[in-house]
């Protein structure tokens, strides 16, 4: 009934890992098994997460949501809500829509707006209609159940080919369709490789919508400086370009708002991206001269406060030959991004850059369309979509195989590029560094046994039971999550995805990384000071490893070993 | 997700409870472990006005094992009542559905009489107080009446109880065969869920292997918890060898009317039933050829 | 009728707490607004998802399923309550510390409650008493596994090595 233990060998392969790259590179802490910096505050409730920030005279938000897909705004009463206990104020898109910008939107889709409260009509179950603000969240509830909205229900369509077909109810009219981005790309010669390749399959692979649902949801507050004209913003995010985009939404600087990165986040796994409740929140603080404060309760949560999973079908056509060498693959991914959209759609841009998995397809057909339907928005979810595309791509080896009657083992060892063609250029244009595909599967089958696994699911099948054993071999491709939006929209000319680390030597010889990304859970406070204390410690002194505060991951990484010679010439 | 207002009154005794629900009659809800009322409360699809704690009354919480049967006050902690060693001797049945109810912190407050009182066709205590012919024990104003199971659940979430009754105790029949073993499966989907469909049984055999009694029930298959008395009767006098119990598990299953839903077809819960009763019904047979 | 306050005091963390509270503020509100003790959290406010537990009278509850009224007269122990009395972390926060057995951070004093519930009235639990334990807490980065070896390493701190 329970997963067992993990096999004993595993412990001692890791040792022994840590060892070897640690005699190969020389590093003294990079690699080697430590504690984290952040355990010991969350260990002992010390955590600082976003609801347990109180500022002084905080009042608190609760929301209506609409219960209906598609439908108009025919009226909202808000008198009785505002004569509640404890009630400070009322907002409803109307007011709201017109002081604040929309949401920005990452394709080229200008009539495609947003805003945290639905003006005029809703588009989606969960939409926000309205906002209360009260001295508590409980009084506040009170006084939402109080609003009267009346609804005019529209008609609604919540499947993305029904949302591409003539005639469907348009999400946003004003669009003139619901097909929110397309584009096809074809790299080397597809057609060609169908005309002459022996064999021919055609599927559909479904990859369903879901939520990641943090333990912790959604949360934010802010707090209006009139002195300073700065918005002081708490959140428990997980956003690029979080600050910008609340500032823009707001008519404000981009340096007037100031965003707390020493917040801990409860999870995220993609989805946290918080600008709708920033922005409403951030208004009201500015509006009511008080900090202001929003947390998702579970509900609002589940019904897409923040937002869901991709949600995305893929039309595969693969053509290969007898022998199991696939020679091209044609990819429809239709991608149901709900009713708004912010980075969602790049998702399909992402798996460009590692279109064809760990294999050497030398032609593929990219076809992405990202279509909007009257559900939850969609956002990054874990994987930024490579997780569907690859789930995708192993469907496809795998019906291969069937279809071949060859064992999908050997399929993909066929196919793998090879060890010596590294670094490897697929045809999309991106380059594959280094790998060793063959190596990798060929460790994996002998760590779990496979050879006792098959007889185990064999004997299973005698007995009259179904079995089976998944095998997948996966590329994802880490880095930049930004270098495909310009190929999705060339309008954009802003796709670098700003951070820095700052590297603070004080006078006592400490040293402070100072970055400005929240970690859900991703250590970065430890990795920043491993990095700087890998290489700081020789040129300061010999001392335990140095504090961070605010850590991010890779990026900072990257931007440490070119100043740390600076520091180190200045020293001497 | 904060419940709506509402007035709170902590009763001191289960007189005092009585006077408070005759005051205030359907304005008025008990709150006892509160692991199924106060969750509805946040989520506001329940509103009582007044509410009245029954936590702190030690009439309400006891465990009294007596000859032919045990009795348990309604507020008695589903985790006093698993850990309770007489009682496991003389009810089994009871430690052997608390396994499968919710999780540790869930039966560190949920009460016995909670959970009746719920009264979800899922649930476990229910399907547990059906098969044993449990008798409850409710007070009033005007006095106190006992309700055997069968009439006390009236349908899904309903039991018979008047709005101004409080559940006072349970009595559980204790079998008096030396040979008695019982079990309780279910099929939920994850472990401490509400069951899609639970199956208890007790069987008690003589000497020479022959039953001698016989219970059995299936929760998650009706609107109320189901027991099978006729049925059961037939397996007295047999050996209750594997083709006359999985006759007696499939007769009850094709008497079941589940609902479908999001997790499981009517057909498969139907299934699930002549499955899972069979399996109670072995599995209680060996425990009582083992004693 | 919500400006009815009672009386309360209820003994937190050792220390006799009194308060005047709406019958409708929930335990796990009481401690984290009115105490400003943060270390328990909310994460559903129906009673599924454990961050909140807390020791009421040494066993693990949901606290977000309690009134604080309902706790008046009575003892509560938090996360913040479990760490030695010199204030050093105790056995079983350290060994959550040394297997990684947490990464947000936001379930983990509901774990630690309930592990450390689990220790007290079971100090050598098998791998599936752990499990059953920690049944009503749940975790969305971990996986459980660390969590799991958590436990065993505070209940056998001998078997395995620490590295401090």
């Amino acid at each position: 009934m329970y997963p067992t233990t993990p096999p004993p060998a595993a412990a001692p392969l890791l040792e022994e890992e840590g060892k070897t790259l640690r005699a190969m590179t020389g590093f003294r802490y990079i690699g080697a098994k430590r504690r984290a910096k952040e355990h010991p505050r969350f260990v002992s409730g010390r955590g600082r997460f976003v609801a347990d920030i109180a500022l002084p005279g905080m009042k608190h938000v609760a929301l209506v949501a609409s219960p209906h897909a598609s439908a108009r705004i025919v009226s909202i009463d808000t008198s009785a809500a505002l004569a509640a206990p404890g009630v400070l104020y009322v907002l409803t898109g109307e007011e709201f829509c017109a002081n604040t910008d929309s949401l920005m939107i990452g394709v080229d889709a200008p009539k495609v707006t947003r805003w945290a409260l639905a003006r005029g009509v809703v588009r989606y179950a969960g939409e926000w209609v309205a906002a209360v603000v009260a001295d508590s969240r409980a009084l506040a509830e009170d006084a939402a159940e109080r609003i009267e909205v009346e609804y005019e229900p529209l008609p609604h369509v919540i499947e993305s080919e029904a949302a591409l077909a003539p005639g469907a109810p348009l999400v946003h009219p004003a669009h003139g369709s619901n097909a929110l981005y397309h584009r096809k790309f074809v790299w080397g010669p597809v057609e060609e490789a169908f005309a002459n390749a022996g064999h021919r399959i055609a599927f559909r692979a479904v990859w369903s919508r879901s939520a990641t649902v943090p333990i912790e949801t959604f949360g934010v507050a802010a707090q209006w400086d009139a002195g300073t004209g700065i918005l002081d913003i708490w959140a428990s995010i997980q956003m690029p370009k979080f600050p910008d985009q609340a500032a823009r939404a707001l008519r404000l600087p981009g340096n007037a708002v100031r965003v707390h990165y020493d917040v801990d986040v409860g999870g995220s796994y993609g989805v946290k991206r918080g600008l709708k409740h920033a922005v409403l929140v951030g208004y009201l603080a500015k509006k009511l001269g008080v900090p202001v404060r929003l947390i998702e309760d579970r509900l609002e949560n589940l019904r897409g406060g923040d937002m869901q999973g991709p949600d995305r079908f893929f039309d595969m056509q693969v053509a290969f030959d007898a022998d199991g060498a696939i020679r091209a693959m044609k990819i429809r991914a239709v991608d149901d991004v709900g009713a708004y959209a912010g980075r969602s759609p790049f998702q399909l841009g992402k798996p460009v850059t590692a279109i064809c998995g760990p294999y050497a397809i030398g032609a593929i057909e990219y076809e992405p369309t990202s279509v909007m339907t009257h559900k939850t928005p969609q956002e990054a979810v874990r994987g930024f979509g490579q997780s569907p595309t690859n789930f995708a791509i192993e469907r496809a080896i795998d019906r291969v195989a069937r279809h071949l009657g060859m064992d999908s083992i050997e399929l993909r060892k066929k196919n793998f590029i090879r060890r010596d063609q590294f670094p490897y250029t697929i045809p999309s244009g991106s380059t594959y560094d280094s790998g060793d595909y063959h190596a990798v599967l060929d460790e994996t089958l002998a760590a779990i046994g496979y050879a006792s696994l098959v007889r185990a699911r064999d004997e299973a099948r005698s007995s009259g039971r179904l079995a089976g054993i998944g095998i997948s071999s996966c590329l994802e491709p880490s880095g930049g999550n930004s270098a495909f939006e310009v190929l999705m929209n060339p309008k954009n000319e802003n796709t670098t995805w700003m951070d820095s680390c700052l590297v603070r030597v004080d006078l006592s010889g400490s040293v402070t990384g100072v970055i400005n990304n929240s970690s859900a859970g991703q250590g970065h406070e430890s990795l920043v000071s491993t990095v700087l204390g890998e290489i700081l410690e020789p040129i300061l002194s010999p001392r335990s490893p140095p504090t961070a505060r605010s850590a991010a991951a890779w990026r900072s990484c990257w931007g440490v070993p070119p100043q740390a010679p600076r520091k180190r010439s200045r020293k001497r | 997700m904060k419940a709506a207002p509402f007035e709170y009154a902590r009763a001191a005794s289960l007189s005092e409870v009585c006077a408070l629900l005759a005051t205030h009659g359907d304005g008025a809800k008990l709150l006892a472990g509160g692991q199924s009322l106060v969750p509805m409360m946040a989520m506001r699809l329940v509103r009582p006005a007044w509410l009245v704690d029954i936590n702190e009354i030690p009439e309400l919480k006891f465990i009294a094992v007596e000859k032919d049967m045990a009795r348990t006050g309604a507020c008695t902690r589903q985790c006093v009542v698993e850990r309770d060693p007489a009682l496991a001797a003389r009810v089994p049945l009871l430690r052997q559905a608390l396994a499968w109810v919710g999780h540790v912190q869930t039966r560190n407050r949920g009460t016995i009489g909670g959970s009746l009182v719920h009264a979800d066709p899922c649930a476990e205590l229910p399907l547990v107080a059906q098969v044993l012919g449990a008798r409850m024990l409710l007070r009033s104003g005007s006095g106190t009446r006992t309700l055997e199971a069968e009439k006390f659940f009236s349908g899904p979430m309903a039991t018979s109880a008047r709005s101004d009754e409080c559940l006072e105790e349970i009595h559980w029949p204790a079998w008096s065969w030396r040979h008695t073993g019982s079990a309780f499966t279910e099929i939920s989907v994850r472990h401490g869920d509400f069951a899609m469909v639970a199956a208890a049984a007790q069987i008690a055999i003589d000497g020479d292997g022959r039953c001698v009694r016989a219970a059995f029930g299936l929760g998650g298959a009706g609107g109320t918890p189901l027991a099978f008395p006729k049925i059961a009767a037939r397996l007295v006098g047999t050996r209750l060898d594997d083709a006359v119990v999985n006759d007696a598990a499939h007769s009850a299953a094709i008497e079941t009317e589940p609902g479908s839903d999001l997790h499981a077809s009517a057909e498969y819960r139907r299934h699930l039933a002549g499955v899972l009763a069979a399996r109670a019904l072995c599995e209680a047979r060996e425990r009582a050829r083992s004693r | 009728m919500s400006g009815t306050l009672h009386e309360i005091s209820i003994e937190v963390n050792g220390k006799l707490r009194k308060a005047q509270v709406p019958a409708r503020l929930s335990l796990v509100d009481w401690l984290r607004e009115d105490l400003c003790l943060t270390g328990t959290h909310i994460g559903c406010e129906h009673g599924v998802c454990g961050a909140c537990s807390v020791m009421l009278d040494g066993e693990p509850v949901r606290s977000c399923l309690m009134y604080a009224v309902q706790a008046n007269g009575h003892r509560v122990a938090t996360v913040e309550g479990l760490a030695k009395p010199d204030g050093s972390m105790s056995v079983l926060q350290d060994s959550f510390c040394e297997t990684h057995g947490l990464q947000c951070g936001y379930c983990t004093p509901g774990m630690l409650i309930a592990s450390q519930a689990l220790l007290n009235s079971n100090p050598n639990p098998t791998e599936a008493q752990i499990r059953d334990a920690i049944g009503g807490n749940l975790c969305r980065c971990t996986g459980y596994q660390q969590i799991v070896e958590a436990v065993q390493l505070a209940a056998k701190p001998a078997a395995f090595p620490l590295l401090g």
